[in-house]
């Protein structure tokens, strides 16, 4: 039996990058705000030491600080005639554990979508007619626009202290930023980062074929830099230890670099971790949260009461939260009725591997978000006429790390060992580059996330099961997205290159990338979503979800810039909705 | 403050909770004898790791690098009985290959009784020679033929003991040599790996530039044990 706690004004499930904003800034105006956290508590100092962290083995490999699949996985198949079977080892995405979350881990590369990409369904329309949607889409208008977000990804932005170059600043192009980029009011916070050879041999191939190459927005900084929460971060060293890490040099933008010094002072606040939040309480008519209850690390139960409910956990694991708590209409592909769960989506890659007769590429001198990128084939900012595809993709050249266990790269057709493998590793890791597209996934019918008939977590409740598959137009737009790529490779000076395409079916086990979205989406149809424009639930005006699950569909970026602007958007209309409680949209 | 309140909750609030020096390193493997193999396995895993990355003209291979106590040691580990993993039945027979690892076998259970199968299948197919008695050419074509999954031991799949050991030994040769493989940074130093060095701002300064510092490894590098 759950033993019941004192109220609170606000509990928040989750402490990562949304989390401890939503903490910070409620807390600071006098409200009892309490984070609950399955994972470890983390600091920078001790939890990612200098002398512990850069430790390929222990942290990328055997995943140390991710969430264990022990404690919770899900289930998946590619399509719905299939059966669903638990994913027992992380391999295609990692979610992360413990606070600071995925923000922890993640490599930095902090992207606003394109102005085009928040009302693609109606653009596309407008300027293609509906021929050139996929068969089976799900294809939704964001219910915002890029104008009404742009101040909350400044804000952003200038928390997490990226690092880059305007391309445009109030409608004014910049030289040396992406044209195609919306208006932003001002010049981002520190300046770029120093880039590598590769990305200066892109640069120049890039220009001469006529496009744009521009140092990506980068959460691994490069001045030393205080933040208006009086956080303050250190150059990054290009140590080459961001993704799957801790930052040892409070260099990369994290909950720990950028927001928890000050949380933590807030003396409304308190975070109890080694907590796992099992569900969102309702009042008798299902129409009010009236807090959570968790499981602390001895299986003891505790309900927290709470007047406001804040869903901060993994974009996956909010999905599953509001189906085990009964939020929201499930979503049924067969009826194609229901929300909670419609509109899972991911992201492509795609690329060419470019191999020099001669080069130092140094890759082990990298960050994770270095590079130069374009955007002249992402988004609508090409003729989609002859291609018959939706989407696009940004393209970057980039170095994240030459850790060895996991960057041994080889030709196509090198033996896999002894020694003319050997030899070949020895050979290539010095002269060996890409070029990668990383793309959009648009939203289906069948791509969709609900609860798992058969397998369970250690608490006994259902896994969530992810039906998933790479769709015909994902295919073919990454996949001449990988012409492209291995364009420019050429125009690079490379000897040889490999085209790598994108093969389905969607496959578990080879690392692609963590940017699960979807499944509790925003919108302006309660029939087609799960959340307002303001990202409340439309069935139960005090839970608020914040994260990835919202987004209709996914852009060919990294989605953490557009998490951290929604957070803030979303934070104004808290504070409307504490002044008078109420759903902030009629329905 | 921390406090606790009630059970398993950690309570922190107001202060950051850690303290000066804190930190959760790993133990370092001290070398020497065997924590999970038996001598005639370790001689296996020796000879098998021996030819998947040889020592040749160009350094150290797996063997001469520690790989071989690096996976003792890995298997005696949380790593060896997968648990970290979700292992909760059923586990089904036909699993589609997108759906990755569905075998309820542990790594220590995959090279006890895989390398007991190769035993049994090198004794039955090279009259009465373990496989540490084959010549390096017939140890060659066995291990091709279990990576593509073309011979069938008696009871254990030997696609399985391959993946398990050509995985395990690219982890040993590359990781930290904390962990008992990559002596003297063989791994390191065949690419150019510089470890762990954490700042490579002079790097960034000299683009397409040779980088010509030795490798550093978290307990630093033996150049350092001479002061």
């Amino acid at each position: 039996m759950a033993r019941r706690l004192p109220r609170k004004d606000v509990v928040i499930v989750g402490l990562g990058w949304t989390g401890s904003i939503l903490a910070y800034e409620l807390s600071r105006t006098g409200l009892n705000v309490v984070a609950i956290e399955r994972g470890p508590w983390r600091d920078t100092a001790a939890d990612f030491n200098i002398g512990t962290a850069p430790d390929e083995l222990r942290y990328a490999v055997r995943h140390d600080i991710f969430l264990r699949p022990k404690q919770e996985t899900l289930t998946m198949r590619n399509n719905p005639s299939q059966t669903a079977l638990p994913i027992r080892k992380w391999g295609s995405f990692l979610p992360g554990n413990g606070v600071g979350g995925a923000g922890v881990h993640w490599n930095g590369q902090t992207w606003r979508f394109l102005p085009d990409d928040f009302r693609i369904r109606s653009h596309m329309a407008e300027r293609y007619g509906e021929g050139i949607f996929p068969e089976g889409h799900h294809i939704q208008d964001w219910p915002l626009s890029y104008e009404e977000l742009e101040p909350y990804y400044d804000k952003f932005e200038y928390v997490a202290g990226i690092s880059g170059k305007a391309g445009n600043i109030k409608g004014e192009k910049q030289a040396g930023g992406n044209p195609f980029e919306g208006a932003r009011t001002r010049e981002y916070p520190t300046p770029p980062l120093k880039q590598g050879y590769a990305q200066d041999l892109f640069t120049n191939a890039a220009s001469n074929m006529g496009l744009h190459p521009f140092p990506r927005p980068s959460a691994n900084i490069s001045v030393a830099y205080t933040n208006p929460y009086g956080c303050s971060m250190a150059p990054c060293t290009y140590c080459g230890f961001c993704e799957r890490f801790g930052c040892a040099n409070y260099s990369k933008a994290s909950p720990q670099t950028c927001v928890l010094p000050a949380l933590i002072r807030e003396p409304t606040f308190e975070a109890r971790t080694e907590c796992e939040v099992t569900k969102v309480n309702l009042s008798g008519d299902g129409k009010m949260a009236t807090g959570v209850t968790y499981v602390d690390a001895e299986g003891q139960e505790w309900e927290q009461p709470a007047d406001l409910v804040l869903l901060c956990a993994y974009s996956l694991f909010n999905v599953r939260l509001l189906l085990l708590s009964g939020i929201g209409k499930p979503y049924d592909p067969a009826t194609d009725e229901g929300v909670v769960g419609r509109n899972y989506a991911y992201q492509t890659g795609s690329g060419s591997t470019a191999f020099f007769e001669d080069a130092k590429f140094n890759p082990f001198a990298a960050a994770g978000s270095l590079g130069v990128a374009l955007d002249d084939y992402n988004s609508d900012n090409f003729d989609h006429g002859p291609h018959g595809f939706v989407g696009g993709a940004s393209i970057t050249s980039a170095h994240t790390n030459g850790r060895p266990i996991q960057y041994h790269p080889t030709p196509r057709g090198t033996p896999t060992w002894g020694s003319a493998w050997k030899k070949a590793v020895r050979d290539t890791y010095q002269r060996v580059t890409s070029v990668s597209a990383q793309g959009s996934v648009m939203s289906y019918r069948n791509n969709y996330l609900d609860l798992d008939p058969t397998y369970k977590d250690p608490l006994g409740r259902p896994l969530m099961r992810m039906t998933f598959d790479f769709q015909d137009n994902e295919l073919k737009m990454a996949n001449w997205m990988a012409e492209r790529c291995d364009e420019i490779a050429k125009a690079m000076g490379a000897k040889t290159t490999q085209v790598n395409r994108l093969v389905g079916p969607w496959n578990v086990v080879p690392y692609q990338s963590t940017h699960n979205t979807g499944g509790a989406v925003m919108g302006s149809d309660p029939k087609t979503s799960v959340l307002n424009r303001y990202l409340q639930s439309w069935d139960v005006s005090n839970v608020f979800v914040m994260g990835a699950s919202a987004f209709p569909q996914n852009a060919g970026y990294n989605p953490t810039g557009t998490v951290g602007a929604l957070t803030y958007w979303s934070l104004d209309a808290i504070f409307k909705y504490l002044k008078s409680p109420a759903p902030l949209v009629q329905q | 403050m921390i406090t606790t309140t009630g059970a398993g909750a950690r309570v922190v609030t107001k202060v950051l909770p850690f303290k000066p020096n804190e930190a959760y390193p790993v133990t370092p493997i001290v070398p020497g004898g065997y924590l999970f193999f038996t001598a005639v396995e370790a001689a296996t895993v020796d000879a098998i790791v021996d030819r998947l990355i040889p020592t040749d003209n160009l350094g150290a291979g797996a063997k001469d690098a520690g790989v071989t106590t690096f996976i003792d040691r890995q298997l005696t580990g949380p790593y060896g009985g997968h648990d970290w993993l979700y292992m909760q039945g059923p586990f089904s027979d036909k699993p589609l290959p997108s759906q990755g690892m569905q075998s309820p076998l542990t790594p220590r259970q995959q090279y006890r009784l895989g390398l007991a199968a190769l035993e049994t299948y090198c004794k039955e197919t090279y009259s009465g020679r373990s496989f540490v008695q084959l010549n390096a050419d017939e140890q060659d074509k066995l291990l091709a033929d279990m990576e593509k999954g073309e011979i069938k031991f008696e009871n254990f799949s030997s696609r399985m003991l391959f993946s398990a050991v050509y995985a395990n030994t690219m982890e040993g040769f590359f990781a930290d040599p904390i962990y008992g493989g990559n002596r003297d940074m063989a791994g390191w130093k065949l690419i150019g790996f510089p470890g762990v060095r954490y700042d490579f701002r002079d790097v960034m300064e000299k683009p397409n530039q040779a980088y010509t510092l030795p490798p550093v490894a978290m307990q630093g590098r033996p150049a350092w044990g001479d002061r």
